[in-house]
């Protein structure tokens, strides 16, 4: 097990927060939730070790796009780079439809 | 697909199995009343798995959830089988008894809380080892001093099945729910090939798996009491009718007498799945028995 941690700058606060995924074989967990600054932080902790600089890539790729001041927890077990892609988009878009806040998940 | 004809009109291959367990809760739920206790961001994960390079889940594989069925009270405790195939660890387990040992404490007061357990799980987890046990313990005490108020209901929808202790618990309630995929029983076919060989039982025939132990049979023999299709609709209406039909007369666990007649019945070197429904025929508490 690995852990491994990232940040990124970021323009606007978050309010809400979003939970996608399950920590099961090829697949991750995201956890986001609103970052303490202005300021993105990813926590990844993930199974298989010596991936470091895909998970840069694919996390650099990520926030070309998505500048939310989000804290990102990510629990993984052995998810491919296109999955974890997948499943940061899906916890923006569960973020987006769940924006009036409170609940665990959509 | 589903013939079931509920209120509300059932859509197509509106899968039950394919849900993953916080939507699987939410759909027993009625709709709006999902409320989840300890979830993820509660952040309350096993610390042995990290000792162990294993990574964590943050709701541990353990989903509990308040809500109502039917307008009335209820919890709900999924487990999530893609998460350490949904095995017992300490804290997943100890959100399950904490949650049975919550709704008892309702309803010796005169509130009643329906409780749900989907079960979904290998049983324990073998890296938490004496601390799954005694919990999954914690759980089965919990379970019978419920089923004196309300009925206790499991379901057992596939496709991981019910196994190991959690079998014991799931053989505890009053009422449980079973799909034609789902599976129930002790050892799971994989450990009882490796135990006492293939002679014994090819666990690649899956076949001969589920004429031994899948839902149907358990439902043939009056182990499990509804027999109802992949379809969250028909669960979630099978579950409803669970708790309409109110007690028990008498729990399944407590008809020692009956049980232990049958199991006399039975030879062990000639069982076959047709002998074992000859024997233990139907539902104990139905009226329709005798049928050759």
């Amino acid at each position: 097990m690995e852990h491994l941690t990232f940040e990124y700058p970021a323009q606007r606060a978050l309010k809400a927060r979003a939970h996608v995924g399950v920590v099961g074989s090829g697949d991750l967990e995201v956890l986001l939730s609103p970052a303490a600054a202005m300021t993105a932080t990813v926590d990844v902790r993930t199974s298989v070790d010596g991936y470091g600089h895909i998970w840069k890539s694919v996390l650099d790729r990520f926030f070309q796009r998505y500048d939310g001041a989000a804290h990102i927890e990510i629990n993984d077990f052995g998810a491919t780079p296109g999955v974890v892609a997948l499943r940061l988009a899906e916890a923006i878009e569960t973020l987006d439809a769940d924006s009036n806040g409170g609940g665990n998940t959509p | 697909m589903s013939t079931l004809a509920s209120p509300a009109a059932p859509r197509l291959a509106d899968s039950f199995i394919e849900l993953p367990a916080r939507e699987r809760a939410r759909a027993l739920l009625d709709p709006g009343t999902f409320r989840e206790l300890l979830g993820p961001f509660d952040r309350i994960e096993s610390p042995w798995l990290p000792l162990q390079g294993i990574v964590c889940q943050a709701d541990d594989g353990a989903v509990i959830a308040r809500g109502t069925i039917d307008g009335q009270p209820a919890v709900v405790a999924a487990l999530e089988s893609a998460f350490q195939g949904g095995s017992i660890g300490e804290v997943s387990g100890s959100k399950i008894a904490a949650a049975l040992e919550l709704a008892l404490r309702d309803c010796e007061r005169g509130r009643i809380v329906r409780p749900v357990i989907l079960f979904e799980t290998g049983g324990v987890r073998l890296q938490e080892a004496n601390l799954g046990l005694a919990v999954i313990a914690e759980m089965q005490a919990a379970i019978v001093a419920l089923r004196r108020h309300v009925p206790v209901v499991g379901v057992i929808a596939g496709m991981v099945g019910c196994f190991g202790g959690m079998s014991l618990a799931a053989a505890l309630t009053s009422h449980l729910v079973v799909t034609r995929q789902g599976r129930l029983g002790m050892n799971g076919p994989e450990v009882i090939e490796q135990e006492a060989g293939i002679e014994e039982l090819d666990s690649s025939d899956r076949r001969r798996v589920w004429q031994l132990i899948g839902g149907e049979q358990r439902a043939a023999t009056g182990l499990a009491d509804s027999l109802v299709e992949d379809d969250a609709h028909a669960v979630r209406g099978a579950v409803a009718q669970a708790f309409a039909q109110g007690l028990a007369s008498t729990p399944r666990s407590a008809q020692v007498e009956t049980y232990l007649a049958r199991l006399a019945e039975i030879d062990p070197q000639d069982v076959t799945p047709e002998s074992m429904r000859a024997v233990f025929h139907g539902a104990p508490h139905s009226t329709r028995k005798e049928q050759s």
